[in-house]
C-alpha cells in the first residue's frame, strides 16, 4: 500500500507533525524512507524498534514500500528478550534508537538518521521469506514470546481501506498518537490515515503529561484512539470539561470498556457533536474487525457493533456448527481479506503461505442481537488484556518459573493474579514480572496458596483459583 | 498523622525511592511514575485529602515539590 504513487499523490500534504511542531510533507517522509532503503537494497528481514517518531515511521515506510519485511517491536523491550528473538529469527538488519543499541553479536553501523541507527548483523543463511509476507507483529510482545502474526500486503491494504471507509477519513484529518506503533491498533491508525493523505501528530508523550495536551491543542488534533485504560485516564483528567473544538472523533478498541464508562463517553460525544467509535479487533486480523456506528453508541451500548466493510461475522457452537438464532452465545468467527496468513513460531515458518485462508476463529465468545449487532461475552483462551495489550497467562507463568518453581497466573483485564506458596517473595515476583514485561507493577497482585491445584496429568486447574 | 506525613507516606509507598531524598522525586526520575503510576497517585491523593484536582493541575503535577504547591491551592497545607 505504500507505493511511490501514494507519496506522489499527496506529495505536498503534511504527513507528520512532530512535538516541536515541525511539519514533514509526504515527499519528505518518502525521501527519508528512500535513504534508509538505499542501505538495504534487497528483500530481507529487519527488526524495527518502534516509537512514535519520524525516524521510526520513515523506517516502516522504507521497509513496506520496498518489500523488506519488518518485525515491529517496542523500542523499550527488555534487551534479553530482544536477543532471544534475534536468535530465533536471524534478522539481517535492525532499525533501532541509537540509545538502545546493546551488545549484539558482530554488528556494523550503516546509517544514522536522527535518533535512529541502521545496523547490519552477521547472518550466515537468512531464513527464506514467502512472497506475500509483508509484516510481522508480536502476539504478546511484552512477554517476549517468539509467536508472531504473519501479515500480507493484501491484509494491510484491505484493513486500511476498510477503516478509512467507515471512519470517513480524508486528508483533513489530524489524529494524535496515543498508542504505540508496534501495537496493531496503533499501527492501524497510521496506515488508515496515510492512505488518505492525512497528517499524523506524532508524540511519545502520555495523556498524563502536560506536553501531550499542549501538542493536542496546538496541532488541532481531530481524533484520538485508546484502549479502555486510556478512557479511564481521560475521565480522571476531567476530559468532559475540556474545550477541544477540533477533536471530533474518539475510537476505542483493545478490550471491552466498562459499561458505565462507555455510557458516559457515549453521552458526552452525543451532546458535544463528537463521534465515539467502539471497535473490536485482533492482530490476527491485521487490526480491526468490527465497529459500532456512532449513532448506535447509546442504543446498542456494550456492543462491539457490526463487521467492518468487506468483513463478515458468524457464530459457531462447540461442534463447529453455525448458530443462526439471536441471543445465543457461540465462538466468534470472522471472514475477510484482513485475516492474517497465520503464525510464525520460528524462522522456518517465514516461508509459509496462507494458512487461515481468510477465516479467523477468534477465541472470543459472543452473541448477536435480533438487529445483527454483536456483543463479546467472554474468552476461550488463557489471556487477559492489560492496558490494551494481550498478555498470555501461560507465557507469564513460564517467565516466572525462571525465578520461582511453583506459580499460577490468572486474573481479569488490567489485573493479573499470581499465586505462589511463599509470600516472602512477593516483592521479588512483582518486580521480576513487571521488569520483564515492561508493565506497571500496579497491574499485578500476588496471592498465597499452599498448593497449586493440579489434575492427574500435572496441569493446573485454574477454575479452582478464584480470586 | 499530619498532612505532610500522609503526603510523604503516599510517595514513599508508591514509588519506593530507596532512600532518595523526596524533594528530588520527579516523574522523570522514577520509572514507576509513568502514566499508570500517575493516575494511581492522583487518585490516592484526592481520596486522602478529599479534593478533586483540575485537569491542568493533574498534568502539571510533575514532582514531589510541585505537588506541594498544587495542593496548597486546594487549601491543603503541608
Amino acid at each position: 500500500m505504500y507505493s511511490e504513487h501514494l507519496f506522489q499523490t499527496y506529495s505536498t500534504n503534511t504527513a507528520v507533525i512532530n512535538e516541536e511542531g515541525t511539519p514533514f510533507f509526504y515527499h519528505d517522509l518518502f525521501s527519508l524512507a528512500e535513504e534508509i532503503y538505499s542501505h538495504l537494497g534487497h528483500r530481507c528481514l529487519v527488526f524495527s524498534f518502534c516509537s512514535n517518531s519520524i525516524e521510526s515511521l520513515a523506517g516502516y515506510i522504507a521497509f513496506l514500500s520496498h518489500k523488506v519485511v519488518p518485525l515491529l517491536l517496542d523500542a523499550t523491550m527488555d534487551s534479553e528478550l530482544v536477543k532471544k528473538l534475534i536468535s530465533v529469527y536471524q534478522p539481517e538488519y535492525l532499525w533501532i534508537p541509537t540509545s538502545h543499541i546493546c551488545d549484539f553479536d558482530t554488528w556494523e553501523r550503516l546509517l544514522s538518521q536522527g535518533n535512529y541507527t541502521l545496523i547490519r548483523l552477521q547472518v550466515e543463511v537468512p531464513f527464506p521469506l514467502h512472497d506475500n509476507l509483508a509484516l510481522l507483529l508480536t502476539t504478546s510482545g511484552s512477554t517476549g514470546s517468539p509467536k508472531l502474526v504473519r501479515l500480507s500486503y493484501e491484509n494491510l491494504s484491505a484493513n486500511a481501506e476498510s477503516i478509512a471507509e467507515y471512519l470517513d477519513i480524508n486528508g483533513e484529518e489530524r489524529p494524535i498518537t496515543t498508542l504505540p506503533m508496534h501495537y496493531s491498533f496503533g499501527l492501524s491508525v497510521i496506515n488508515s490515515h496515510l492512505l488518505k493523505g492525512a497528517s499524523l501528530l506524532l508524540t511519545n508523550r502520555s495523556l498524563m503529561e502536560k506536553e501531550f495536551w499542549s501538542f493536542l491543542k496546538s496541532g488541532e488534533a481531530t481524533s484520538l484512539s485508546g484502549v479502555p485504560y486510556t478512557f479511564e485516564m481521560l475521565k480522571k483528567l476531567r476530559f468532559f470539561r475540556l474545550d477541544l473544538p477540533h477533536l471530533k472523533t474518539l475510537t476505542q478498541a483493545g478490550g471491552k470498556m466498562n459499561i458505565d464508562l462507555n455510557r458516559e463517553f457515549a453521552e458526552f460525544c452525543h451532546s458535544h457533536d463528537k463521534q465515539l467509535f467502539v471497535m473490536y479487533g485482533q492482530t490476527e486480523a491485521t487490526a480491526r474487525m468490527s465497529y459500532l456506528p456512532p449513532q448506535y453508541a447509546l442504543s446498542k451500548l456494550g456492543s462491539m457493533g457490526i463487521a467492518i466493510p468487506g468483513g463478515e461475522f458468524s457464530l459457531i457452537d462447540e461442534k463447529g456448527k453455525t448458530i443462526l438464532a439471536s441471543e445465543e452465545v457461540g465462538e466468534l468467527v470472522y471472514k475477510g481479506r484482513n485475516v492474517s496468513l497465520g503464525y510464525a513460531e520460528s524462522g522456518h515458518d517465514l516461508i509459509k503461505g496462507d494458512e487461515n485462508k481468510g477465516t479467523l476463529i477468534t477465541g472470543d465468545l459472543a452473541k448477536r442481537d435480533a438487529d445483527g449487532f454483536y456483543y463479546i461475552v467472554g474468552r476461550k483462551k488463557r489471556f487477559i488484556k492489560i492496558f490494551g495489550n494481550r498478555v498470555n497467562l501461560d507465557e507469564t507463568e513460564r517467565l516466572l518459573k525462571n525465578i520461582i518453581s511453583e506459580c499460577a497466573c490468572t486474573g481479569t483485564d488490567d489485573h493479573m493474579l499470581i499465586y505462589i506458596n511463599d509470600l516472602s517473595r512477593r516483592d521479588e515476583v512483582i518486580h521480576y514480572i513487571s521488569t520483564k514485561t515492561g508493565i506497571h507493577p500496579q497491574a499485578f497482585s500476588v496471592k498465597y496458596i499452599d498448593r497449586i491445584p493440579k489434575n492427574s496429568s500435572g496441569k493446573t486447574i485454574y477454575s479452582r483459583l478464584i480470586a | 498523622m499530619t498532612n505532610l506525613e500522609k503526603y510523604n507516606e503516599i510517595f514513599t509507598n508508591r514509588f519506593n525511592p530507596n532512600g532518595v531524598d523526596l524533594d528530588q522525586l520527579t516523574n522523570q526520575s522514577v520509572q514507576l511514575w509513568d502514566s499508570v503510576g500517575h493516575m494511581g497517585l492522583i487518585a490516592e491523593l484526592e481520596e486522602c485529602f478529599n479534593i478533586r484536582l483540575d485537569t491542568f493541575d493533574i498534568i502539571d503535577f510533575s514532582s514531589y515539590c510541585k505537588g506541594k504547591e498544587i495542593l496548597l491551592q486546594y487549601g491543603i497545607v503541608l
